[in-house]
């Protein structure tokens, strides 16, 4: 069991990793939050202290994740702050609508950057200080839309996907150092993301349930987790559509 | 799924939902209007919902600002459920000042309806525990509201139904207490007469009392029942555990459950309970939130929904209103699951449109059989009328113009402090 008591969290106003905060905070987690807009970021953060008992440290930083200059300080600033790493859990992302991406290969760049270019940044850095110091656990909220490319939403699929891919071998190479990476596909989350989706139906996970199963794959230490089980059949058999099929699919 | 009332009436949807997540952000110029805020959906009635414009959802602005744990004063957005208030703050040895029947309502909601409980003749109403709200205007305007002030921002938004604006957050002053338990007495009373003595005695010494009465016994035994009192338990030595369990309503049946047979069992049966006249222990949750135990039990009445019926008369009309109220309902060959009966304190409301004044509130809830309701509440709003009695905007799906009209006698003054970008299908009834 990898112990989460000092937990950094990239994106920790998206609504995954608030509810992940929370419940860290719950255990007696102390938490250094990185989140992109300041009036979200302070409200997260009053909110923390309050749940957060006397001995727990609650801190953070506003930063644009794009911005991979200011990463090595971020990382710097909350070790100093925590003392010691434990775990750290990037969930910062966006859904781009797919039909912009095709119009104009800037907005593609764009996504491809949030999405995939800045986590990998920060995941340079935290794998050589993790490598360092022989533990701890390292989660990535990827996608099942990282599985498989499908029309409806590659740009936003392959960013995903070679996040996925990243962290296979980045698993492969710590796994010597003791160190987990955890690579988390959590399905479809009722959250701001996808506020213009229409939610009906027992595919919708809430965030606070993916929250406790992002705590629970990292506490085990797990590889690749669905949130709900059922995802890992939908995607086993998405993947094994033939292409020659697959291609005339709209999915 | 669009988002409905407890009472699962009126159905009517609004042109967008728009869930609010962030308490910093303008509300958008874009939205449909009419605005209105949706807090956890508890009202029964249309308050809280609007046929045109944009619903907006408040459960996303659920974070706390500040606690101080030595003076028990709490700051939280709007749309923090009293449960999470309860989970944070009781474990450090402080309580709700005053909590509806359910735990399940926001801040925000409790705010705009003024919410009381069974501590309303000790304490007052949820207002009046009101220390500061935010309130944002459709015009951008940022308006800090205190008790204090003179300026009729914070009276108007107490009891307010949402209609002056968007509360962002609240801050309250919390009560201490000592555990999680309450001490309780219960007692039977075999009718109406008892119960004014029992009541009366009551309310002198407890602060918590609340009656349940078998609204179908007649004559003699009209208006019998159990009466609970209770108090926040002392320190003690030792306490017993306490495990929640929960259960479910899964699904709608095709009509009522409660129906004629069902309410006559139920009644009996609840009136012959075991009751505790020397007093016991009981925990905080089962005490103050029984019905919450059952999620989704609204659905028990069907998909066609129920009408809650609470209405409030002035203390020197309640011995002869109150009779006569229970009179109409079994003439009618009505009967209600929960009859419960209280007495308000002399404490004045601080809302404009605030409910909770002195005198004895009763409230009922019936299937939704159409017409043949209707017809029922009507004559009971003429009892009420005729008493100098109000019902409770925060239940009512149907009430006349006039009787709103007639008693909240404010409501003209309370005209100029609604946001005008903002409406409720309530507020288009009663002041057409
Ligand atoms: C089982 C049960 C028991 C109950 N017992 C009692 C009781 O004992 N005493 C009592 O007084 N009530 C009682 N109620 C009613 C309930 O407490 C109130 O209706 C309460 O206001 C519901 O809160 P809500 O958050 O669900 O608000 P909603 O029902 O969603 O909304 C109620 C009103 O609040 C407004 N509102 C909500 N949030 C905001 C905001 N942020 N800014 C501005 N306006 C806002 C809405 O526009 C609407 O006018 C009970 C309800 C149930 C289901
Ligand atoms: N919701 C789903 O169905 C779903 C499914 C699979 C995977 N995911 C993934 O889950 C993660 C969390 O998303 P969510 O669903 O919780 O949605 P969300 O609430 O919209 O969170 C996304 C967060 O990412 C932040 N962000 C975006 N770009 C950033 C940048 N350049 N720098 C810093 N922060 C940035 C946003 O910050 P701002 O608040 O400043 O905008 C926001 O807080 C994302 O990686 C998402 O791809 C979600």
């Amino acid at each position: 069991m990898n112990s989460l008591k000092r937990v950094i969290l990239f994106g920790a106003t998206s609504a995954i990793a608030e509810q992940t905060a929370r419940q860290l905070v719950a255990q007696g987690a102390s938490l250094y939050c990185v989140g992109r807009n300041p009036d979200k970021l302070t409200a997260l953060i009053d909110d923390l202290k309050v749940r957060a008992g006397s001995q727990q440290c609650i801190d953070g930083c506003v930063a644009d994740l794009v911005d991979h200059s200011r990463h090595e300080h971020l990382i710097n600033d909350a070790t100093h702050v925590l003392g010691e790493v434990d775990g750290v859990l990037i969930a910062h992302g966006t859904l781009p609508v797919q039909q912009a991406c095709e119009a104009d290969v800037a907005m593609t760049r764009k996504e491809i950057e949030t999405n995939a270019l800045s986590v990998i940044s920060l995941l340079t850095l935290l794998a050589n200080l993790f490598e360092q110091q022989q533990r701890g656990v390292i989660a990535v909220i990827s996608s099942v839309a990282g599985d498989r490319g499908r029309q409806s939403n590659y740009v936003y699929g392959a960013a995903k996907g070679m996040l996925t891919l990243f962290l296979q071998g980045l698993r492969n190479r710590l796994a010597k150092a003791n160190v987990d990476v955890v690579t988390i596909k959590p399905g479809f989350v009722d959250t701001p993301m996808t506020a213009d989706f229409n939610k009906a139906g027992p595919l919708w996970a809430k965030p606070d349930q993916v929250a406790k199963g992002i705590i629970k794959a990292m506490q085990r230490g797990k590889d690749e987790v669905y949130i709900l089980w059922f995802w890992r059949w939908i995607m086993l058999f998405i993947r094994h559509i033939p292409e020659s099929f697959f291609k005339r699919m709209t999915l | 799924m669009m988002p409905r009332s407890w009472n699962r009436l009126p159905r009517v949807d609004p042109d967008r939902v728009e869930l609010l997540t962030n308490r910093s952000q303008p509300l958008d110029s874009n939205l449909p209007r009419p605005l209105l805020a949706y807090g956890n959906g508890r009202s029964y009635g249309d308050v809280c919902l609007t046929e045109r414009g944009t619903l907006m959802l408040t459960r996303g602005l659920d974070r706390f600002i500040d606690f101080d744990p030595n003076r028990g004063v709490l700051r939280c957005e709007a749309g923090v459920t009293l449960a999470e208030i309860l989970a944070l703050v009781v474990p450090r040895g402080w309580f709700l000042p005053s909590t509806p029947g359910t735990r399940l309502a926001t801040v925000g909601g409790a705010v705009a309806n003024d919410v009381h409980g069974k501590n309303h003749h000790a304490l007052g109403s949820f207002g009046h525990h009101v220390r500061a709200l935010e309130l944002w205007r459709s015009d951008g305007r940022v308006i800090e509201c205190y008790p204090e002030e003179g300026n009729g921002w914070f009276r108007a938004t107490i009891g307010g139904l949402g209609l002056t604006g968007l509360i962002r957050w609240v801050e309250l002053q919390l009560i201490p207490i000592q555990n999680t338990w309450m001490w309780v007495e219960s007692q039977r009373f075999a009718n109406l007469d008892e119960f004014w003595t029992l009541s009366r005695r009551a309310e002198a010494l407890w602060p918590y009392t609340v009656a349940w009465i078998d609204c179908l016994a007649k004559g003699k035994a009209q208006g019998r029942g159990i009466l609970l009192a209770g108090q926040h338990a002392a320190a003690q030595a030792e306490l017993p555990v306490f495990k929640e369990g929960s259960k479910r309503m899964l699904f709608d049946p095709p009509f009522s459950l409660v129906n004629g047979l069902s309410l006559r069992v139920f009644n009996a049966l609840y009136y012959r309970q075991s009751v505790k006249p020397q007093g016991g222990l009981s925990h905080y949750v089962p005490y103050f939130y029984p019905l919450d135990a059952i999620q989704d039990w609204n659905r028990i009445y069907g998909r066609s929904g129920f009408y809650q019926y609470q209405c409030v008369v002035p203390p020197r009309e309640a011995e002869a209103a109150i009779p006569a109220l229970l009179d109409t309902i079994t003439r009618h060959g009505e009967g209600s699951f929960l009859a419960v009966l209280k007495t308000f304190g002399p404490m004045p409301s601080l809302g404009m449109l605030s409910f909770p004044r002195p005198g004895t509130t009763l409230a009922l809830d019936f299937p939704n059989r159409g017409d043949k309701t209707r017809r029922l509440l009507d004559k009971l709003d003429a009892i009420v009328r005729e008493a100098g009695g109000t019902l409770y905007p925060g239940k009512d799906a149907r009430m006349p113009a006039s009787l709103f009209q007639s008693g909240y006698p404010e409501w003209e003054a309370f005209k100029d402090y609604v946001d005008p970008d903002f409406s409720s299908r309530f507020w288009q009834r009663v002041t057409s």
